[in-house]
């Protein structure tokens, strides 16, 4: 059960191509969505049935998402995929781009079409220059074959797609700071509501979805929503892309079904470095709970079940540490990104991050104190849900989870003023 | 109307607010930051986190919308932990050193942490340290204070229209500033100041002189511009230290003028004249009050004695009290003349007497920015009237389309939808032509002469689409701005805009000079008309006509002869022939060392009550801030005095309010109408010459007060030397940039180095009065050569 969406053009020669994509039955849902005049609601339903949820790492249900946009409102409406794949730990947008850019653009284009939306624009993460250039050119390809453009295939329909270029940014994979940046100002999240379905990019009414989640829809109409739900298990539809990395022998993106036990995920990526230990998982990327091995060789690779155990699924970046790890040093390696990526807008993440940050910098420097610990517990909590995105909470959560899972060695630091793992 | 509960109270709120704003309706205080009722929400400092029921975590009051049944609490365990972590967040890295910060005492920050900070600090990192930004000579930054509220920000972006500070660098990195290092140029700027909640921009004029707790406030009207601003002047011990507004949504709102702001360094500028001083065989001497009032009342009775009332003439600045300008034409028509004027920098007056009654706005100040459309003639409205032209600018943001016809192509904060950038001969012209096209649009009579003024087809595109959009707007007006109205054809440019306003249905207003240049005209300070634009026996001379006869004795009220007046070298050849001048007048100016034989101290607005009546007509009296610096009196007490030294009646005034009342019932309702019957007008033409100067008074030199205030003045001089010409003539003559030329006109000549502005036409030389040695030599709209050096 691998590689049966986004991934399903992996294995062939030219992976990218808009003629490996047509041989598998690519764009066939496009051109009979144009023929057909498929009702939208009819494809928002088959959404709907996948039972996706947003492969972003918020988990919201894809079909719900795209019910929300006032698709019959006047005037220009937009639908944006978010590439700007930037969480510590994930790699799995960048290779849709590069080995199936295609099935993107046909899941953009049947989303314009059903959401009302003439135009699109792919945000891709600013470091990701290969993959721009192979979107760019799967973009070429699918204009010259007329499968965008205005009228297009002689249906009335229209639907143009463009690629933007971020500019280095974690902020701008948050929704509206990437709309922000792509009318041309500091990458700065809105506060929310209004949401971006009723005031989106340039005010107008837009649709964001992950590209996972985009690349996902045109497998799902072709082989209907319930044999995508059936890949998965309950209220977990579909296979899920998983970037393990770590302290693992074979590091990669896995094309695996939802629910997978987290045991044969580990197995795939070739089982902890040889000599070694599991010692803890980061399953969702670096802003998710830490999960100590014991907890996480219990669970299944899903929204629900990591969610049951402390944790989120988030974007499916399983980061694995293995018995050498120092968790202090870990966690004060997150911490400083997060403190560099705060955008600085509200206060709780401009200077929390930062107290943070030098907080554990020095606790990993022998330089902490006793009363350290309960302080970066009261700093995290103390940002949490005060700010206006959603990066306050990622800088807060892995703190409290590591104190909270690995507590004595952080204690160890601060009264030996050396490290319990390497003895550093 | 929905219906919410706050902290247990119910409240009927209006549907789309937010919850801030039905707090502070209900006087419940949320403490805040980023909010600003005048700004967009940013919702970024998070202090007015509140508690709101079904929600899961916090909201902040500030952009939360009121909905139906919604209970909030502001005080509750959840608000407070919310509204702690915030101060305490803010607070990290925030210098603690109250004490010797200016803001100290007046600080929103330092406020909101009493109330919601801790006693003692757990941050025991390093903190956080910006360097020093320039920004001008008006605003101090000391941006280590800063807590990126952005107040600051969205002010330029959405109230000045000048984005000159932003917010650069990332998370805790982020700084505000103007990015490349510069002096931000809004003529609005000072606000900043008070909308910024810590010490991060203060007034750097005022920083360290007194504490907020020293001074006592004053409510008073700032007395520049004919918008007169509301302001509180701050003194302490007797002084001005500073000037701030005071809110007036109808006038000024919450903003006012960078000129208004600063401009009381000038009350204590060392050339303040404090004693009176009389002219003894060509040399002053200090002396008293008795000695100089019986010496300026027996000179000017020689006058008329021995030459006749006629003789004698006043000149009234345009920024003096309606109480004073009211005595001073008492006193001269008590003595038969009616010589009286105030419109010092006019030149065409060749239709005085078809003019209003009271040349006004033609609509209040605040419906401005409801107006569709907008046309601009002659002004450059930022500088000349900075709170009109942001009313201006609102209405273009709220989508009015504004036009100009100018002389410059003047930079505003708004976009011209068209513009008419002409000769200042060819601007009948161009409203001639825009007046013909609405004469075929409407199908009304064409009107005699009209056809024989429009001389420029090269108009025709932009002035057919401005004559089209102004018909349509519904709601439009016409403002006569400073260059119409010094104009040499004046006459010729209201009759025209007259008849666009009347066949567009727009209405016409007048960008007066001063703080009461339309006051004057109902106080009776004009030659032809009394108080109340009551009709005179005989009309007296104005002031093209006293400068052209010349005058056997003048009085002068508050104006500098050389920097007030549209042809300073005529102005000061008849004070120097006169045979007495008596100067009422805060400052010992060198022209009226030259000129005059007495000179009486008068107190500047600071220091005196009075009344200045704006442009929309609103009588605004003030009272005295502080005491009279030295022997100076207020003006209305000084004529007083004289008045009955003439022996004139009616001159028993117990206090200033009497005389205005005494005026207010002369005056009644006079008739606030604009319009203008047709009268087919000269097409005068501004003689000989290629080169056509065209002279505008700069920002801060419109009067005495501003010229004295050294922080505005060091602002002006970052303008540059104020003599430009386009790229094309400096081509034509052979001139690079910075390069001196000489310049002639008339019989004079002086060498200066030019600027290339293309925002000039190209027959023309654009001087800034005042700041330019080449308003030396004449009149502005005057034929003038260039040569190579």
């Amino acid at each position: 059960m691998a590689n049966e969406v986004c991934f399903s053009t992996i294995d062939k020669k030219i992976p990218w191509s808009l003629q490996t994509y047509r041989e598998q039955g690519g764009y066939d849902v496009w051109q009979r969505v144009l023929k057909q005049k498929t009702k939208p609601d009819e494809i928002i339903a088959e959404v709907k049935a996948s039972n996706l949820r947003g492969r972003g790492g918020a988990g919201f249900p894809t079909g719900l998402k795209w019910s929300f946009m006032p698709r019959s409102a006047p005037g220009q409406k937009f639908v944006v995929c978010n590439s700007d794949e930037g969480e510590p730990g994930t790699c799995k947008d960048r290779d849709i781009l590069r080995f199936n850019p295609h099935a993107i653009i046909e899941g953009m284009a049947i989303a314009g079409y059903t959401l009302g939306a003439t135009l699109g624009y792919n945000y891709i993460r600013g470091e990701f220059w290969e993959p721009y250039e192979r979107f760019e050119a799967a973009l070429a390809e699918a204009r010259a074959a007329g499968l965008l453009g205005r009228n297009i295939l002689g249906s009335g329909v229209d639907f143009e797609l463009h690629s933007h270029l971020g500019g280095g940014a974690y902020i701008c994979g948050e929704e509206t700071a990437l709309l922000e940046s792509i009318e041309g100002k500091k990458g700065q999240p809105r506060f929310k509501p209004p949401f971006p379905a009723s005031y989106g990019l340039f005010g107008r009414p837009t649709t964001i979805n992950n590209t996972e989640s985009f690349a996902s829809i045109p497998y799902i109409l072709r082989n209907g929503g319930p044999w995508f739900a059936k890949l998965g298990k309950p209220n977990n539809g579909g296979t899920k892309l998983f970037s393990v990395s770590g302290h693992v022998n074979k590091p990669g993106n896995f094309e695996v079904a939802m629910g997978t036990p987290f045991s044969e995920l580990l197995a795939l990526a070739g089982g902890v470095r040889d000599g070694h230990k599991l010692k803890a998982v980061i399953p969702g990327g670096s802003s998710t709970p830490v999960m100590p091995a014991d907890v996480i060789m219990d669970c299944t690779m899903d929204y629900d079940s990591l969610a049951k155990a402390g944790s989120m699924l988030g974007a499916g970046s399983v980061i694995v540490m293995d018995d050498s790890t120092c968790m202090v040093r870990a966690l004060a390696r997150m911490s400083h990104f997060y403190y560099e990526e705060s955008c600085g807008q509200c206060t709780p993440c401009r200077e929390g991050t930062g107290w943070l940050a030098r907080v554990i910098h020095r606790i990993e420097h022998g330089h902490g104190k006793n009363e350290d610990l309960d302080l970066l517990d009261d700093v995290a909590d103390k940002i949490q849900g005060r700010t206006i995105c959603g990066l306050g909470d990622a800088a807060a959560m892995p703190v409290a989870s590591f104190i909270k899972h690995f507590r004595a060695e952080f204690q160890y630091h601060i009264d030996h003023k050396k490290c319990m793992v390497g003895g550093v | 109307m929905v219906t919410i509960e706050i902290d247990g109270i119910e409240l009927k709120v209006n549907n789309g607010s937010m919850l801030i704003e039905a707090a502070d309706e209900a006087g419940i205080r949320i403490p805040r930051f980023c909010y600003h009722k005048k700004l967009s929400i940013a919702a970024n400092c998070r202090m007015c986190l509140v508690e709101v029921e079904k929600a899961a975590k916090p909201l902040p009051a500030c952009a939360t919308p009121v909905t139906e049944g919604m209970k909030v609490h502001t005080r509750s365990p959840k608000a407070l932990a919310a509204q702690k972590s915030v101060m305490e967040f803010l607070l990290i890295n925030h210098p603690l050193d109250c004490p010797i910060c200016d803001q100290g005492g007046e600080c929103e920050l330092q406020d909101v942490a009493m109330g919601y900070g801790g006693d003692v600090s757990k941050y025991a990192e390093k903190k956080r340290v910006v360097r020093e930004k320039d920004i001008g000579p008006l605003i101090a930054t000391d941006m280590t204070r800063c807590i990126h509220c952005t107040r600051c920000v969205r002010f330029g972006d959405e109230i000045a229209g000048l984005r000159e500070l932003g917010a650069t660098g990332r998370g805790e990195h982020m700084e505000i500033g103007t990015y490349i290092s510069k002096a931000v140029s809004s003529e609005m700027s000072g606000n900043v100041i008070d909308v910024c909640p810590v010490g991060a921009l203060t007034s750097k004029p005022f920083r360290y002189s007194a504490r907020a707790w020293e001074m006592r406030q004053y409510e008073s009207i700032a007395p520049h511009d004919c918008i007169g601003s509301n302001i509180y002047l701050h003194t302490r011990r007797g002084r001005v230290m500073r000037v701030v507004p005071r809110e007036n949504e109808a006038v000024n709102e919450t903003w006012i003028s960078d000129r208004d702001r600063y401009s009381y360094e000038g009350l204590y500028s060392a050339d303040r004249l404090t004693v009176p001083m009389m002219n003894v065989d060509g040399e002053w001497r200090e002396t008293e009050w008795d000695t100089a009032l019986e010496a300026a009342v027996s000179g000017l009775k020689d006058v008329v004695d021995h030459s006749g009332a006629p003789q004698l003439g006043a000149l009234i600045g345009p920024s003096t009290t309606l109480e004073e300008m009211y005595q001073v034409q008492k006193i001269l028509r008590g003595l038969g003349s009616d010589n009286i004027e105030h419109r010092l920098r006019q030149r065409d007056f060749s239709d005085q007497d078809a003019a209003p009654a009271f040349p006004w706005l033609g609509t209040p100040l605040a419906a401005l920015e409801t107006a569709n459309a907008i046309l601009l003639v002659g002004s450059d409205i930022r500088r000349e009237q900075p709170i009109a032209g942001h009313r201006v600018r609102k209405a273009h943001v709220a989508g009015a389309a504004v036009f100009a016809v100018n002389p410059v192509d003047y930079d505003f904060n708004f976009a011209l939808e068209h513009k008419l950038v002409v000769d200042p001969r060819r601007m009948t012209s161009a409203l001639a032509a825009i007046a013909r096209h609405l004469v075929t649009i409407t199908g009304a009579t064409n009107p005699a002469g009209l056809d024989k003024l429009v001389q420029s087809p090269e108009y025709d595109t932009a002035a057919r689409a401005i004559a089209e959009r102004l018909r349509q707007a519904g709601r439009s007006t016409l403002l006569l701005g400073a260059s119409a109205i010094n104009h040499q054809n004046f006459a010729a440019i209201r009759m025209l805009s007259a008849l666009i306003a009347e066949l567009s249905g727009s209405t016409l207003g007048y960008l007066s000079d001063g703080a009461n240049g339309s006051g004057a005209w109902i106080a009776g300070a004009v030659p032809h008309r009394g108080p109340g634009a009551q009709a005179v026996q005989t009309s007296g001379k104005n002031l093209a006509q006293m400068q052209g006869s010349g005058m056997a004795g003048m009085l002068l009220v508050n104006c500098e002869p050389d920097l007030d007046l549209a042809e300073p070298q005529s102005t000061m050849q008849m004070l120097k022939k006169a045979e007495f001048v008596v100067a009422l007048s805060s400052y010992k100016s060198p022209a009226l060392l030259n000129s005059a034989s007495v000179l009486l101290p008068i107190t500047p607005f600071s220091e005196m009550p009075g009344t200045f009546v704006n442009a929309e007509g609103r009588w605004q009296s003030f009272e005295p801030a502080v005491a009279p610096m030295g022997e100076a009196r207020p003006g209305w007490k000084i004529l007083r005095v004289m008045g009955n030294l003439f022996d004139l009646s009616g001159f028993d005034y117990m206090s200033a309010v009497e005389i205005r009342d005494e005026l207010q019932k002369l005056v009644g309702d006079v008739a606030k109408d604009n319009s203008l019957a047709w009268r087919a007008p000269e097409a005068g033409q501004i003689d000989g010459g290629t080169l056509v100067s065209i002279s505008d008074i700069p920002i801060y030199s419109v009067d005495a007060l501003v010229r004295r205030a050294p922080a505005l003045q060091k602002a002006q001089k970052l303008l540059g030397p104020g003599f430009r010409i386009s790229a094309a003539l400096a081509r034509k003559i052979g001139l690079k940039d910075s390069q001196e030329v000489k310049v002639k006109q008339g019989d004079r000549e002086a060498r200066i180095a030019v600027e290339i502005d293309d925002r000039v036409p190209e027959s023309c030389v654009w001087i800034h009065a005042d700041i330019s040695d080449a308003s030396k030599l004449g009149a502005g709209y005057a034929p003038i050569v260039l040569e190579k050096a």
